[in-house]
């Protein structure tokens, strides 16, 4: 039987079953998200996608991009938007929709939208690559950032503090 | 079928909850919300490719982490708006922000 020994295949190693895991707790909270009608209870499932999407950073061999997640996405940003919820309209319950041909309409171009992405990587061809980024992931990253791409740094670090500044100007509370 | 397909597929259906999620939802932190999916879904391409990609290399990485920096500016200015809107309408429905249309 093809599929059995297809089965048997994909199982047998380690990374494939965490990978599995992952993937299913990614989209889970992704669709709860979705489906939730409690705007906290929103934010809370996406967290759980960014942890898992930490994990399979993990299994890419990513290491410090695994753990910049954790702490960007689901930490920081995570408790940003529960912020924000908090300063504003708390109570507000997600309406169901009142357009649906709005939503068939969207649902159809999305749906549209990923047949073509799977298409298009069902026909690619991958080569077989055997290259390791695990051993000393951060070293190596910090090298090239700070020897090939230290202009983007240096400029990423301008449009933070930029950004921070002109978020603290739009939030502050005009005198009258 | 690669092992990269999988983490290719995985991407997209993020990408298109996150594309869903954008387009019908009212609240505006939600919006925000998922356009922090997308931007995750792109993350996860970048890094996959640069581990079973045609020229494998720590670049996809690198970018990867230049893209959480420009979400993280993006979710602190988002907020700000907001937080500066429903300070001046009391509202944070999105269908509500249309006062450039009249």
């Amino acid at each position: 039987m093809q599929w059995i020994d297809n089965m048997l295949g994909f199982f047998g190693s380690g990374s494939n079953i965490m990978f599995l895991v992952f993937a299913l707790l990614a989209i889970g909270g992704a669709v709860f998200m979705i489906n939730f009608t409690k705007v906290v209870h929103m934010v809370i499932s996406l967290a759980v996608t960014f942890i898992s999407l930490a994990g399979i950073y993990i299994l890419l061999q990513a290491e410090f991009v695994a753990v910049v997640q954790v702490l960007i996405y689901a930490s920081a940003i995570t408790i940003l938007m529960i912020f924000g919820i908090v300063m504003t309209n708390h109570q507000e319950i997600e309406q169901p929709l009142a357009r649906p041909l709005h939503q068939v309409l969207v649902v159809i171009g999305i749906l549209a939208f990923f047949g073509i992405v799977f298409y298009s990587v069902q026909q690619a061809v991958f080569p077989d690559s055997t290259v390791e980024h695990a051993v000393n992931n951060t070293e190596k990253i910090g090298m090239q950032l700070f020897s090939q791409h230290v202009i983007p740094f240096e400029l990423m670090s301008a449009l933070l503090t930029v950004a921070f500044i002109g978020a603290i100007i739009i939030a502050k509370r005009e005198e009258e | 079928m690669n092992v990269i397909a999988s983490y290719l597929i995985l991407a997209a259906i993020l990408f298109c909850i996150g594309l869903y999620g954008a387009l019908t939802k009212r609240h505006a932190i939600i919006v925000l919300l998922s356009v922090e999916l997308m931007l995750n879904a792109v993350n996860l391409n970048l890094v996959a490719f640069s581990r079973w990609g045609i020229v494998p290399n720590l670049t996809g990485q690198i970018f990867s982490l230049f893209n959480m920096t420009i979400a993280a500016a993006e979710v602190g200015v988002g907020i700000a708006i907001l937080i500066a809107y429903y300070r001046s309408r009391g509202s944070s429905n999105v269908r509500d922000m249309n006062s450039l249309k009249r």
